[in-house]
């Protein structure tokens, strides 16, 4: 089997089921070096599962995965020694201190005890943990519990790097400190492939983006190539008043000729710009004024992945209730 | 190539971020028996952090000692005195082997917080992480055993085959657990909880323990129980490790022993790796 070189990860037709749920169900995968691929999808899309697999913890039921050209099945050793993985299951020990941690981590790779002891704590200073080097992480923040995490997948400088929801449940300053560390990563040449369910870290941070729902892609591209393949663009809108949404939304779906999407704002809502409407779209304005609704916030723009997910599955991303038979299998 | 958001970032944290991450010089693979003694020195880190996890060690062989001693004593062998020269190497025994269930559930809790899936990503030696818990474990052993010698000889204890009879009893028990605890590895792996892993582990423990000659002597017992406690591993176990203590110990009695101990490990060692490789 030969994997062209410029590809990081190369997966094909990768199936994997739990009893009777195919939780994988077909997968392929793409991922050139040195990019950001963000791995899209709601809780029990499979995107664990899949990841579970592309760094040997699973073997797959059919389907082939390379690493660096590396098979996942019959070299799997060779995978382990490119790859760093964090995520909800690839985890560290809460009993011990972080520096003990990266330590143990560091020995297993054959660093010497000494040099195993400055690796630990040059990446904790790095990663602004420092102080905490010498306590059980069971005490750690949920921001400083996930950069231990990320540390302890970087011990070895691996070449592809999988990040199983890093941000999920951190708040907006943590969450931006693990997308710097991503940045800085891929600038200088690591793979990083990350699943996510939200919308925005796809965006602001891959490069492509596989949309996966129930076990299959169901899109692929550039957050750019998602959002055309939706449509033009599309328009939002916050009223001055509640009491105005039902009206406006009216003239909106008159004038664009489209359905609006009521936000779970009362005051917002947006719509489609259907294919060549951009000048519908500026009657908008005057055909609200006319109506005596004030507008003071109106947008004209791409369409979020919000909306570019909702028109792939027929369903919006966090209304997905599904269990995640991953976290349990 | 990375072109629309991985522009190359220079801002101090990055500087720094990115003269951590580099490695000058990647080190060479360590030997399996580095990986495995890299965990074991992992289980005594926890020891150091957790030593709650001491106190059933240490409180287990202190109150079956003196509860089995002056409780079943007089009524058993007429004074406790004269029972506890019976009864001391086989609540050694019980009481080690008790212990070898934290081996599942310890190995059960690294799984269900995820910290062995980490593990199992490493380019490492498989069995490692498995035999190296193993391996600091009998650490526990050793402090349990300790306990329960040390008591017995304040109390009363006077073994015949002296210090070397005595250690040589511990050595032979430690291989023993090393090899039955490959019985709760396979329950660590296949449970769903650390508690259900106890809770089995126990009910594994218990006709092993309980029904040998760790208490009483199997003539004493119906036809059913007898054959079962004269069969069972763990009357093997403590016959020779009475023997040792007295000093009257023969090839055969330590002989059946280490073979057990073989035939143990050379079933449930491979089930355990195999459950290891595959987990899902």
């Amino acid at each position: 089997m030969t994997s062209a070189p410029d590809l990081a990860i190369e997966a094909h037709g990768l199936v994997k089921h739990f009893k009777e749920t195919r939780a994988v169900d077909g997968i392929d995968l793409a991922v050139p070096t040195g990019t950001v691929y963000g791995v899209l999808g709601p809780n029990g899309a499979g995107k664990t599962t899949a990841v579970r697999m592309l760094t040997t913890l699973l073997r797959p039921d059919a389907g082939t995965a390379h690493v660096l050209g590396h098979d996942v099945l019959t070299q799997p050793d060779a995978v382990r020694s490119l790859v760093g993985l964090t995520g909800q299951y690839a985890s560290v020990d809460e009993d011990l201190t972080g520096a003990e941690n990266l330590i143990v981590i560091a020995r297993l790779y054959g660093f010497s005890t000494l040099a195993a002891k400055r690796r630990a704590l040059d990446l904790m200073e790095a990663f602004g943990i420092a102080e905490a080097a010498n306590r059980p992480v069971k005490t750690y923040s949920g921001g400083m519990r996930r950069r231990i995490d990320l540390a302890a997948s970087l011990v070895m400088s691996p070449r592809v790097l999988f990040l199983d929801e890093p941000t999920t449940g951190l708040d907006p300053r943590s969450r931006n400190q693990v997308w710097d560390i991503v940045r800085v990563l891929v600038a200088d040449g690591a793979t990083v492939l990350l699943t996510t369910q939200y919308l925005e870290e796809a965006d602001q941070l891959a490069d492509r983006i596989a949309v996966i729902d129930h076990g299959k892609v169901i899109a692929e591209g550039t957050a750019t190539e998602l959002k055309r393949s939706v449509g033009e663009g599309s328009v939002s809108l916050r009223l001055a008043s509640s009491g105005d949404r039902g009206r406006a939304a009216e003239i909106v779906e008159r004038v664009l000729g489209a359905e609006v999407v009521l936000a779970q704002d009362p005051y917002a809502f947006s719509a489609r710009v259907p294919d060549d409407g951009a000048d519908l779209a500026a009657q908008l304005l005057p055909a609200l004024a006319e109506a005596g609704i004030a507008v003071p916030e109106f947008t004209l723009g791409q369409p979020s992945l919000d909306e570019v997910f909702l028109a792939l599955t027929g369903q919006p991303v966090d209304e997905d209730e599904q269990t995640d038979h991953e976290e349990v299998a | 190539m990375a072109a629309t958001q991985t522009e190359v970032i220079t801002t101090p944290e990055a500087q720094v971020l990115r003269a951590a991450i580099a490695i000058d010089q990647h080190p060479t693979r360590p030997s399996p028996l580095a990986n495995t003694f890299t965990f074991a020195w992992r289980a005594l880190l926890k020891i150091k952090h957790v030593p709650e996890q001491l106190f059933d060690v240490t409180l287990t062989p202190i109150i079956f000692t003196l509860m089995f001693t002056y409780l079943f004593g007089g009524a058993i062998a007429g004074d406790p005195e004269t029972y506890l020269q019976y009864l001391l190497p086989g609540i050694l025994v019980q009481t080690v082997l008790i212990i070898t269930v934290y081996t599942g559930f310890t190995l059960n809790t690294d799984i269900t917080k995820g910290v062995f899936d980490r593990f199992r990503s490493l380019p490492i030696w498989r069995p490692a992480p498995i035999v190296g818990a193993l391996l600091g474990d009998t650490v526990r052993y050793t402090i349990a055993s300790a306990i329960t010698v040390g008591l017995g000889l304040a109390i009363g204890f006077r073994p015949d085959g002296g210090v070397v009879g005595v250690l040589l009893a511990v050595a032979l028990l430690l291989v023993f657990a090393f090899a039955i605890s490959w019985i709760f590895t396979i329950l660590g792996l296949v449970m769903r909880t650390p508690n259900a892993v106890m809770g089995v582990s126990m009910l594994v423990l218990m006709p092993l323990t309980f029904a040998s000659n760790i208490f009483v002597n199997p003539d004493t017992m119906p036809s059913g129980l007898k054959a079962w406690a004269e069969i069972n591993p763990v009357s093997h176990l403590a016959t020779a490790v009475r023997a040792l203590m007295a000093g009257t110990a023969t090839f055969d009695q330590i002989g059946w022993v280490l073979l057990a101990s073989v035939v143990l490990t050379a079933i449930f060692a491979p089930i355990t790796m195999h459950l290891y490789r595959t987990r899902n």
